[in-house]
């Protein structure tokens, strides 16, 4: 691969990740993040909707008139979530069972959307490939963090294995009720866009205003 | 294609063909995946469904093949809801209780008062599943309940004893409530607390309901009752709802008063 691919591929990790830097997406990954196995479901549901929307956006990116192009990249990006919904139904019917409607809320997940009309309308389909991949590993990656946290601390198991026996079940761990509950995941995206932003200070926002200090000689 | 190139970009038929392409090729992809996929889909649905009469009659577990396990224990009948009675014509394997409440020829209308489940609608038949011991004896009978809680309809199966009024146990496979609080529907220690829960009281009526807090060892009426969820109220009405519905005199009363009478057990 060259350099640019890699740099496509990888950028979206930790450099521009759609979630800790871009801070979109949030929606699914406070909803289904209860478990790991969702969360993974979720991450290959979202990376190859992205990746395939992401290429064929890209490949007729050059027809599309620019009046209806929003409507176009809808539909484009609506074909693909439902037929990833029939195949997760088909391939894996208990987890899509659980995730029911946040598959098909991947068409208003704003990440798709933004890297059609970021990236795919502009770039060739094998880049705009390879970017939909990317984004999706860095969605994934913070999916996965969430989720790993929220299932070990809330039901005290890892992929449905139990790593930290219960006391409802002779154990000494009392779940987190909180980490089953949506807010917690703010919680730990919040933790995790602060380490990533101690670590690449680049990522800090400066403030859009500053306060004026007053000192006292100026009053009187 | 020649033309589509030379067109105004800006036009109104470009935009249109432009529209309609997208349109046809995406239709194609979505029909073509659904029509596909399709058999696969009714299979797992309907392994889901036999694994979760298996779970609720307590032959299921790990490890166990859900098919064979089915075929051989459970027998599938139709009961006609009014009369409490098998319909002989309708094959259990196809009948398709969910399909039949929609279809105003095959199921009946129920007045608000009389619906504390908040079905509305209800098939005329049900089906029933029951497991016989090796002597023939019915052993254990599973019946589909649903019914709606706080924002979902919860689709369950619960287990009596051949008494028609013992639950052996619950369970809820599908249901949209509340994660961690609604939800805990599904716990299996939830489920536990209705084992050997009495239905119905002295006079036939029915008692059984999902109460405020937990049921302890001096709580008068135990028997009829089962703790609540804390933090789902409504869920908790739901659920008693449905057992209020499905026990009485429109749901499965009838069937369970033959089965008990002894009129169709043999059957």
């Amino acid at each position: 691969m060259s350099n640019q691919a890699v740099k496509v591929v990888t950028d979206p990790l930790f450099n521009n990740n759609p979630i800790a830097l871009q801070i979109l997406g949030i929606c699914s990954a406070l909803a289904v993040t209860t478990q790991l196995a969702t969360s993974l479901l979720m991450c290959l549901a979202l990376t190859s909707v992205l990746a395939c929307s992401n290429a064929a956006i890209s490949m007729i990116r050059n027809q599309i008139p620019s009046s209806i192009r929003i409507i176009v990249q809808m539909t484009i990006i609506a074909s693909l979530v439902i037929v990833v919904d029939q195949v997760m139904k088909a391939f894996a019917y208990d987890l899509a069972k659980q995730l029911s409607v946040f598959v098909g809320l991947i068409i208003t997940n704003c990440i798709v959307m933004g890297r059609a009309e970021a990236f795919a309308m502009k770039e060739p389909p094998g880049m705009s490939f390879l970017d939909g991949i990317g984004n999706g590993l860095g969605y994934s990656l913070i999916l996965i963090v969430v989720g790993s946290i929220r299932e070990l601390f809330g039901s005290g198991s890892l992929l449905g294995y139990q790593i930290l026996p219960l006391v409802s079940q002779g154990g000494w761990y009392e779940p987190l009720g909180l980490m089953l509950l949506p807010p917690s995941a703010f919680f730990i995206i919040g933790f995790f866009i602060w380490a990533l932003r101690s670590w690449k200070t680049d990522q800090v926002e400066h403030a859009d205003y500053q306060i004026h200090q007053v000192h006292r000689t100026e009053v009187v | 294609m020649a033309g589509l190139f030379n067109m105004n970009r800006n036009g109104v038929a470009y935009v249109v063909t432009v529209a309609v392409g997208v349109c046809l090729v995406c239709s194609v992809l979505v029909s073509a995946a659904a029509v596909y996929l399709k058999p696969l889909q009714t299979q797992n649905a309907k392994a889901d469904r036999r694994q979760n009469i298996l779970a609720v009659a307590e032959l299921g577990g790990p490890g166990v093949d859900v098919n064979a396990v089915f075929e051989e224990r459970i027998e599938a009948r139709v009961v006609n809801l009014e009369t409490g009675e098998y319909v002989p014509d309708l094959e259990a394997t196809n009948f398709d209780q969910r399909e039949a409440a929609k279809d105003p020829s095959t199921s009946t209308k129920i007045p608000p008062s009389d619906d504390p489940a908040g079905i509305k609608r209800r098939a005329n038949h049900a089906e029933v599943y029951l497991v016989r011991d090796d002597q023939g004896e019915i052993e254990t009978l599973v019946l589909p309940i649903h019914g709606y809680g706080l924002w979902s309809q919860m689709y369950g199966f619960i287990a009596l004893a051949p008494d028609g009024e013992t639950v052996k146990g619950i369970n809820y496979f599908e249901q949209g409530e509340t994660p961690g609080l609604g939800a805990e529907i599904t716990n299996p220690k939830w489920q536990q607390v209705w084992e050997g829960k009495k239905i119905y009281d002295e006079n036939g009526e029915v008692q059984l309901r999902v109460i405020k807090g937990n049921v302890g060892s001096d709580t008068p009426d135990a028997e009829h009752k089962v703790d609540g969820l804390s933090g789902a109220t409504l869920t908790s009405r739901g659920v008693s709802g449905t057992i209020e519905y499905w026990f009485g005199p429109r749901g499965f009363k009838p069937f369970l008063r033959n089965i008990t009478d002894g009129q169709i057990g043999k059957g």
